[in-house]
């Protein structure tokens, strides 16, 4: 019998929620399981570092890494499976965009220290004792990795192979991709696993957008009671999901959410935000300078709101501020 | 890299698997260019560039050798791809794409680099500027071998021409146009053509009755099978592009049925205002008008109209209305409204006109503070045979006025109001001098800055003035006032001037004082600037492509402009600029077809998702949501290529045709790559 080829999950700067989808498999993990072997999982399985560095080079057919970079240990991790793996596959938005971590890289490193360790209304720590790299008591040493200056992409630190999109990607997209893998029908180098349509085209509720959005304000779906059969954008609701990736099948929207863009951008943007940006403020009904100024303040953070999942792999990656 | 693959660089839409093979030329523009850039420095850093098989400098690229270069070594080099630095791609990009075309490629495998304007001719620092020459040209190459090879579209020209504005400049285009045999629809807003024209009494410098040669212009405009002339209407809205615009009238009800009135005028004197008691527009309120009034007894329509403001049948509703009783054809309509026409036409010309200066924004010269202060307008009606006072100089206070002072540039050439001269006023001021002394005998004053009389016989005429005693007092009037300070002042306007030649500050005391106002835009030329999508200046004149050698285009292809709203100007030249307006509307449309850029944009049906996002932005409505597929849809024929539903397709499913993404960003790329 031949062996079976080898599957490794990682996860990097991530909420687990990216683990907890590849236990949604249910009962189909069991086909998985039985077609491949798991040969590095720390959230579910006990290996160590070491017994993937005894791995030959390229001998793990696929590795799924979930969340961004933030710490030297990640990227030693993301070096280390690249070399042990055939493919590497950018699990997730935030390994594939940066994700919500990386709506950091809006503020500075010492801000980021400064606010979780001294200033942060829970902490309790009048000595402003910081945690070190390195830390020697009573001769032994302990370390922690470094804290990056941004948050990273997975492909800004090695060469991804494919990416599987979504916050978390779903278990059917997660299946196809394993059976793609398995069976060797694979798309380019570099394709995000899911359709390359924008959301719209499965969303429910497409039939009921108006040809004329114009903007008179924009309401937040938590201060609104809001139609759930008509188009969120055509309620004045900011809704993602002109600006991305279908493949979820909507299920925020079937939830009488609005898209929040978790998919990221097709294949023919190169920054998601900036786009839905340029979409919406072009429709936007008013033409004086006050008026716009009135409708856009119905957006309180747009960095939140149209980079929330894509910021570290946007134009932009990160705020800058001049000293 | 980011994380979103870019599925395929150039390969998708591009043509695959050719070997690139690019020339460049950088041009002297003789020392336009080589004063400044060093031209031979950028010629050997083009030629290290991938993909560069040529690399020449040459003193004019866009001769007929320069051009030469291009074809000759296309052949022996079989290149594929060109880029030329020169001057602008609005000069030369055409003679250029030509040139390749004759070479024997695609005219689009070709990319123009701006270093003239861009460079030369901006800078100062020449190593700085040949750095920058350098990354443009690097730009352009990396650009130009992603380009594909396009078609140039050809679109039928509609026949008609919409003429906005029924003054001189308007009539003169409608009749140059309508006797080639186009059908012509000429828009007013006021109830007859004729514009200022028609207000004045004489022109100058030949004394013509402005009348006798304008009012067979407006009878011919009527009677004309091939023009459609709607007054009292204005256009609303402007949509398409050049041989196809569709523009919206809103016609103004003026409660008369046009049909069925022939202008007998019997319903003005049938009134139950047995007197007329409404300021007179046309007569610049020095006469009187009743509510149901036509403009002048030569208005052309010659049809009456009722002004609801004023009539009793609105304000109301109590009038026995002897106006529709005695109107045996049964012309006098109450009940009619608004009416909007829709029209398309091939070209449009603008002939918007002006607006006299204000001159209560001038309250030095006492205008509206001592009735003896007059308008120049006002003096035109008054001198007018056929105006409020029957072409009598009567002075507010019954006097005829034995001394008169007539000051120039009232809203010209003066930096508190309008910095511009408005080229006019010396002559009008001169020729309403001759008008007002043979009316009265009075003495006349000029009080003048420079005497401005350039043109065919304008400065003979002046020294006709001068002959005929006229007096002229080289100075900006510093102020007229009642303020009298001797026994001969009393009684008069004192106007204080200082006497530039004379050398001293003098007061001349005058029965009447005439305000030489300059020109202005018009009102509303603003919106019709939008609409109609044209430029202005900083002043607010509508703006020509180019000041000497496109004097009645504008940016926006297949609209032309004519007459005061591009500028002030008097009538001669008024006169030649609707011709040439006309003549360039004709060449436009006569030739049945227009050639269309193919920048257009285009949507991959498999890429779109149907959000319609696109839809409502298009200025053109050239995009369309097909219920079928569910899908956005662009009508290539209505699509100009202005970009914005590329920018703002939020799933990046719309591209344009020589702005491809990749193209653009393989140009900001080489700018920022030693960035």
């Amino acid at each position: 019998m031949p062996e079976k080829p080898k599957i490794a999950f990682y996860w990097c700067a991530s909420c687990g929620g990216c683990e907890e989808s590849v236990v949604d498999l249910a009962e189909n993990i069991l086909d998985v399981v039985a077609a491949v072997d798991i040969v590095f999982w720390p959230v579910a399985m006990d290996f160590k570092v070491s017994d993937v560095e005894a791995m030959p080079d390229g001998s793990i057919a696929a590795t799924m890494i979930n969340g961004a970079i933030r710490t030297s240990e990640q990227e030693e991790m993301a070096r280390l499976l690249r070399r042990k793996s055939k493919y590497l596959i950018a699990y997730g938005a935030c390994a594939q965009l940066g994700g919500l971590p990386a709506l950091a890289n809006q503020f500075p490193r010492e801000q980021i220290m400064k606010f979780v360790y001294e200033e942060s209304p829970t902490v309790d720590n009048p000595a402003r004792i910081r945690p070190q790299t390195k830390f020697a008591e009573d001769g032994r040493v302990a370390t922690l990795p470094e804290f990056r200056n941004v948050v990273r992409t997975l492909d800004q630190v090695v060469e991804v192979d494919y990416y599987l999109p979504g916050c978390a990607p779903t278990p059917k997209l997660l299946a196809k991709a394993v059976e793609a893998l398995l069976t060797g029908d694979l798309p380019p180098k570099g394709s995000v696993l899911a359709p390359d349509v924008a959301l719209c085209e499965e969303c429910p509720r497409k039939d009921s957008k108006p040809t004329e959005v114009a903007f008179k304000e924009f309401k937040r779906p938590h201060l609104t009671a809001l139609d759930p059969t008509l188009c969120f954008l055509a309620q004045g609701v900011v809704c993602m999901g002109v600006a991305t990736r279908g493949g979820c099948e909507a299920q925020c929207v079937r939830g009488h959410m609005p898209c929040t863009g978790c998919f990221g951008p097709t294949s023919r943007v190169r920054d998601q935000g900036a786009k839905v940006l340029s979409s919406l403020s072009a429709n936007v009904a008013a033409e004086d300078e006050h008026g716009i100024e009135k409708t856009l303040a119905g957006i309180p953070d747009p960095v939140g709101t149209f980079y929330r999942y894509g910021l570290a792999a946007s134009l932009l990656r990160r705020k800058v501020s001049l000293r | 890299m980011t994380g979103i693959p870019n599925t395929d660089g150039n390969g998708r839409r591009g043509a695959a698997g050719e070997e690139i093979r690019i020339g460049f030329y950088v041009c002297h523009c003789g020392m336009n260019i080589a004063s400044l850039v060093d031209v031979a420095a950028v010629a050997k850093e083009a030629a290290k560039l991938p993909h560069v098989i040529v690399s020449r400098e040459y003193k004019y690229m866009c001769s007929d050798p320069g051009q030469e270069f291009i074809m000759q070594d296309i052949r022996e080099n079989r290149l594929n791809r060109i880029v030329v630095a020169a001057c602008s791609p609005n000069l030369h990009e055409s003679t250029f794409r030509g040139a390749v075309a004759r070479g024997g490629i695609n005219p689009y495998f070709f990319q123009m680099v701006n270093i003239r304007e861009h460079g030369s001719w901006v800078h100062t620092d020449a190593a700085a500027a040949t750095a920058k020459a350098i990354d443009q040209v690097r730009a352009a190459v990396a650009r130009v071998a992603k380009h594909r090879p396009l078609e140039r579209r050809r679109m039928e020209v509609n026949q008609a021409v919409l003429i906005v504005g029924g003054g001189i400049a308007g009539i003169t285009a409608a009749l140059n146009l309508a006797d080639a045999g186009k059908k012509v629809y000429l828009v007013e807003r006021e109830p007859t053509i004729g514009g200022h024209m028609a207000k004045y009494d004489k022109t100058f410098p030949t004394l013509d009755c402005a009348a006798c040669i304008l009012t067979p212009k407006m009878s011919a405009v009527r009677e004309h099978p091939n023009i459609t002339l709607w007054t009292y209407s204005e256009v609303t809205k402007v949509d398409g592009h050049v041989g196809k615009f569709k523009v919206t009238v809103r016609r103004k009800p003026r409660y008369i049925d046009e049909e069925t009135c022939v202008g007998c005028l019997e319903c003005i004197s049938a009134c139950v205002f047995k007197t007329p008691k409404f300021e007179d527009e046309f007569n610049e309120g020095l006469g009187k008008r009743k509510p149901i009034y036509i403009p002048f007894p030569q208005a052309v329509p010659p049809l009456v109209t009722i002004d609801p403001e004023t009539c009793l049948k609105f304000k109301t509703g109590k009038c026995k209305s002897p106006c529709e009783t005695v109107c045996d054809r049964k012309a006098v309509d109450f009940s009619q409204t608004e009416k909007t026409e829709e029209i398309e036409v091939g070209a449009v010309i603008v002939a918007t006109g002006f607006k006299a200066f204000d001159v209560t924004r001038l309250p030095i010269y006492g205008y509206g503070l001592y009735d003896n202060v007059y308008t120049a307008l006002e003096v035109e009606r008054m001198v007018t045979s056929s105006g409020p006072t029957g072409g009598e100089i009567t002075l507010r206070d019954g006097r005829v006025p034995k001394s008169i002072g007539i000051i120039h540039c009232v809203g010209s050439r003066d930096k508190k109001t309008n910095r511009w001269c408005s080229r006019v006023c010396c002559m009008y001021s001169l020729k309403l001098a001759h008008l007002l002394r043979e009316h009265t005998g009075a003495d006349v004053y000029q009080f003048y800055i420079d005497m401005r009389c350039p043109g065919k016989g304008y400065d003979e005429f002046y020294e006709r003035m001068l002959d005929e005693g006229v007096q002229m007092i080289r100075g900006r009037a510093a102020e007229v006032t009642d303020w009298t300070m001797s026994p001969e002042e009393e009684g008069k306007l004192v106007v204080r001037v200082e006497d530039t030649l004379a050398a001293y500050v003098r007061r001349i005391p005058v029965d009447m004082v005439v305000l030489s106002t300059g020109m202005e835009p018009a009102v509303g030329a603003d919106e019709i600037r939008r609409m109609f999508n044209i430029s202005c200046s900083t002043e607010g004149f509508f703006l020509e492509k180019h000041p000497k050698l496109a004097p009645v285009e504008t940016a926006t292809a297949g609209v032309f402009i004519a007459g005061c709203c591009q500028g002030p100007k008097d009538i001669p030249d008024t006169v030649a600029q609707a011709g040439a307006a006309a003549a360039q509307a004709l060449a436009l449309i006569d030739k049945g077809y227009v050639e269309m850029e193919p920048n257009t944009s285009y949507i991959d049906p498999d890429d779109c998702s149907g959000c319609k996002s696109c839809i409502p932005l298009c200025p053109y409505h050239a995009i369309a949501f097909d219920e079928g597929s569910k899908k956005a849809v662009i009508n290539e024929a209505l699509c100009t290529g202005c970009g914005t539903c590329v920018a703002s397709c939020p799933s990046g499913s719309i591209s344009q045709n020589l702005f491809e993404d990749d193209q653009i960003f393989s140009e900001i790329e080489e700018v920022l790559s030693h960035v």
